[in-house]
């Protein structure tokens, strides 16, 4: 019997996709109404720049909700493993990245690219935990 | 900790997932469970306990290691 995504996984993915599509909307607002002649100024300009950054920290909010919410203790235990390693892979590419770009190593990359980073970091935390989809697969279903 | 779990499922027939929708975790909780990758918390072991109808001492035993720790 295959057993289907739970309920808190699904809310997390729902609020995964209100987040994302929210970031995809805000974004697309906020470049082209910076882009039109004499662009925005004052409260609005800020407003406007940080929607999609705050569009995108919901998806921090999410995971957090989905750690609250998950009723299987083996399955938040793994959630929270792969979070450290997700915080833990950022933060160290973030401090080698900064070190290689003060010396002139490496060119200057946008700090929200970090975001992407601690997602992939959360794939490399799944291979480690060998949580549900992740790249390492768990045998003896007997 | 060492269990009895993959015993007292074959007993009744039931397979992994079987087990884990009785007992409302999923099927990867079970096998990590069995293959002692994960020790219970103590209100899930006592569900495990109510479900077979035995008492958590019976399911779950400490492995030599820990008793002489």
């Amino acid at each position: 019997m295959t057993r289907r995504m739970n309920p808190a996984k699904r809310r997390y993915t729902r609020r995964l996709a209100v987040s994302m599509a929210g970031y995809v909307i805000t974004l697309f607002l906020a470049v082209t109404l910076f882009g039109r002649d004499g662009g925005v100024t004052g409260p609005l300009a800020w407003l406007l720049a940080l929607l999609p950054g705050l569009c995108v920290a919901s998806v921090f909010w999410a995971f957090g909700r989905l750690l609250v919410e998950e009723t299987d203790e083996y399955q938040r235990m793994l959630l929270v493993k792969q979070s450290l390693v997700a915080t833990g892979f950022t933060l160290t590419v973030a401090t080698l990245w900064g070190f290689l770009e003060m010396f002139g190593l490496v060119p200057r990359v946008d700090v929200f690219y970090l975001v992407v980073l601690w997602y992939l970091g959360l794939g490399i935390g799944g291979c480690f935990t060998g949580s549900a989809g992740s790249c390492r697969g768990e045998g003896d279903a007997a | 900790m060492i269990n009895r779990l993959k015993v007292l499922r074959a007993e009744r027939g039931w397979s992994q997932a079987d087990l884990a929708d009785r007992l409302d975790i999923s099927r990867q909780s079970v096998n990590a469970i069995e293959t002692g990758r994960y020790d219970p918390s103590l209100p899930l072991a006592f569900r495990i306990a109510d479900l077979f109808g035995q008492p958590i001492e019976a399911i779950f035993v400490r492995s030599g290691r820990e008793k002489n720790s």
